[in-house]
């Protein structure tokens, strides 16, 4: 057992997966070239050293591109794994990705699949509206795609290569506050939490949902980077003696929903946490299921945490004030009791 | 003998050149069956028809084999047919029945089948160009020897995704052909509004590839360049751009009036129909007989009749099947 950052767990599992299958290669912009970054935060550094340039395959900056190829390398039998540099630009793959892969297999009957890898970095981190989108909630709409959410190292390793080993259009969302990359392309005010990591060969189903903190009072879903700061709330809340549980989802397509309705049937109490903005959210999926499935063991209005409806600020004041923050979770919390 | 058919004929026996004839002939009559159904309110939806445009279809499926891929557009029955989906499948997914070529999911705008090397037909436009070189991508990773072909309009070659893949595929030398279909509009749009330039083909200079001009209604001509291309992308040496100068003889889509174009224009395209024109050129140099192309004309009636019994007699999708397909377990 190894201690690793995120950065590091995915980076071991491309290279587990890169040498046991033959099939998966990586594709995207500045991944593998030499004297480069290995991807904007340093998962694919040193992977071209040891796999070569055409299976670490670096692109022109055509993002429409990378998603199209990587869907007809899929369809032909191979596993790419596709490098967003950021998540934003996944607007730029849109067509390829909502129009093209997720409806391939449907489109042709059931005759195709499509077994490819998107893996993309959300959060705000002091770089404007445009480098800093949380847009899971766009992809958990679109039937025919799976969308993953690794807060650990542990489940980035095990959520990454069952997501390389699903037959599916899987997508991977990656904090950069999370990733704990290093040198020059170390992320201020990272948290870049290090966990121990198997160094055999393990997955993370997708679909499953973990309990982070057990709680009898209120249950708190959060990913990514709002995990964090669900716990650090819940730590501050049980001082004052309200005892939260925190469910990490992992995945949200598809969603651990028998998790989250456990949990709320001994809470009474439902709060979600998410960076995205709130209207339209994946938050407010799990709203209206639980208020669908578990509105008779519901003691409280379902409340969620996320972004105001605004476009992610460039200056840290104000960006400080648009990531939901440890204070508004306990706030929201005790304003439920 | 007529110059414009003369290249690459030498190279094809009769039975190969008659072989192009019934898949023209296939092609035009499945069209204006589907549309005389679709008039008929027998088949739903819209039809985006091949009608005119037979011989490029024909003449680059004649050099491709079945593990070869076709990406297609929303134009695709003429694309699926040369591949070798058969008739009967594309009429069943026409009529949306459980037997069609993507059991009623596809309908005519998707038509495909992978078993014969089609991915189900892309009707964004554009949107199948990068699938086509990730199709090339895989095979050349997968050091196979197969060759993607990606047909699309003169509508397409404005789509920014167009570009980004053709410069992927020239700078990977991905075996890929880039078959434009300049038919002279897109939707209603004429080219000469939406080009500055004089030819599509002209664009590949600028990823660094071969651009061809091509007679797309002379379906040897088409042959000869597919060849050419195909060939080239076999022996590793990248892709090829393929402009097709081709007119479609019937309007868009459903209920289109056709009054963005003159019917002079129609009319002199008419006499340039690439089905009448390789019949005669059938007959005067290749010593096929009237009774042969006659029969041929035949025995494809007999196939679209077939079909169309297929299609009607096929059952529909149960309910249920709305929910499978979505994911592979
Ligand atoms: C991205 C996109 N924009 C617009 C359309 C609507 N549309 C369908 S076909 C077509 C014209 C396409 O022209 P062209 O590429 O020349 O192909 P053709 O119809 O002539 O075969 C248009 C605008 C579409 N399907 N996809
Ligand atoms: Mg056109």
């Amino acid at each position: 057992m190894a201690m690793m950052t995120i950065a590091e767990a995915l980076r071991q599992a491309i290279r587990e997966e890169m040498q046991r299958d033959e099939r998966v290669f990586c594709i995207g912009e500045d991944i593998g070239i030499p004297g480069g970054f290995g991807g904007a935060f340093t998962v694919t550094l040193g992977l071209s050293d040891e796999f070569g340039h055409e299976r670490i395959l670096d692109t022109p900056i055509s993002e429409a591109a990378i998603a199209g190829i990587a869907l007809g390398a899929a369809i032909a039998g191979m596993r790419p794994i596709a490098d967003v540099q950021y998540a934003d630009f996944l607007f730029n793959m849109m067509d390829q990705l909502v129009n093209e892969a997720a409806k391939m297999r449907y489109m042709s009957g059931g005759t195709l699949s499509v077994p490819m890898v998107m893996r993309a970095p959300v959060g705000a981190t002091a770089r404007g509206a445009q480098h800093a989108q949380s847009v899971e909630a766009f992809f958990t709409h679109v039937p025919g795609l799976k969308v993953v959410c690794p807060a650990t190292a542990y489940d980035a390793k095990g959520l990454l290569k069952s997501a390389v080993r699903d037959e599916n259009p899987v997508l991977v969302f990656e904090h950069k506050l999370l990733y704990g990359s290093k040198g020059p392309r170390t992320e201020k005010g990272s948290i870049s939490p290090v966990g121990e990591v198997p160094e055999d060969d393990y997955t993370v189903p997708i679909g499953k949902g973990v309990v982070r903190r057990k709680g009898k009072d209120v249950t708190i879903v959060a990913n990514l980077l709002m995990l964090y700061r669900s716990l650090a709330a819940a730590e501050e809340l049980s001082r004052k003696g309200v005892e939260a549980e925190v469910i990490d989802p992992r995945s949200l397509v598809p969603l651990d929903e028998d998790l989250i309705l456990e949990s709320v049937k001994k809470t009474g109490r439902l709060l979600i946490v998410e960076e995205d903005n709130l209207s339209g959210g994946w938050g407010a999926e799990v709203a209206a299921r639980m208020a669908d499935s578990g509105f008779f063991w519901l003691d409280a209005p379902i409340k969620r945490v996320a972004a105001p409806d605004v476009p992610p600020p460039f200056s840290p004041l104000l960006e400080r004030e648009y990531v939901p923050s440890e204070t508004k979770i306990v706030e929201t919390v005790l304003s439920m009791l | 003998m007529d110059k414009d058919m003369t290249s690459g004929s030498n190279t094809l026996g009769a039975d190969r050149l008659l072989a192009m004839y019934q898949m023209m002939r296939l092609i035009r009559r499945f069209e204006e069956t589907a549309n005389e159904l679709y008039m008929q309110g027998r088949i739903p939806s819209t039809l985006h028809l091949y009608i005119g445009q037979e011989a490029v279809a024909a003449g680059v499926s004649a050099v491709l084999r079945k593990e070869d891929y076709v990406v297609s557009t929303h134009r695709p029955h003429g694309h699926a047919l040369a591949k070798g989906v058969t008739a009967r499948a594309i009429m069943a997914e026409l009529f949306g029945k459980a037997t069609g070529a993507c059991k009623g999911k596809g309908g005519s705008m998707h038509v495909g089948d992978m078993r014969m090397g089609m991915l189900p037909a892309i009707a964004i436009v554009g949107g199948n160009v990068p699938i086509a070189a990730g199709l090339a991508l895989a095979a050349k990773m997968q050091r196979k020897d197969v060759v993607a072909v990606c047909y699309f309009g003169d509508g397409a070659a404005n789509e920014g995704a167009w570009h980004e893949a053709l410069n992927c595929a020239a700078i990977w030398d991905l075996p890929v052909v880039f078959v434009c279909e300049n038919n002279l509009y897109a939707a209603s749009t004429p080219f000469k509004q939406a080009y500055k330039v004089e030819n599509i083909a002209r664009r590949a200079d600028a990823y660094g590839m071969p651009g061809v001009v091509v007679d797309g209604n002379d379906v040897l001509a088409v042959y000869t360049a597919a060849h050419e291309a195909v060939q080239r992308a076999r022996r590793g040496e990248g892709p090829t751009l393929m402009e097709c100068l081709t007119y479609r003889l019937c309007g868009h889509s459903r209920s289109d009036p056709r009054t963005y174009r003159t019917k002079e224009e129609e009319k002199s395209w008419k006499q340039k129909d690439p089905i009448p024109r390789f019949r005669q050129y059938l007959l005067t140099n290749c010593a096929v007989s009237d009774e042969e192309l006659r029969a041929v004309d035949e025995s494809v009636e007999e196939e679209i009749q077939e079909a169309i019994r297929f299609a009607e007699n096929s059952p529909l999708p149960k309910p249920d099947d709305l929910y499978t397909d979505v994911f592979k377990e």
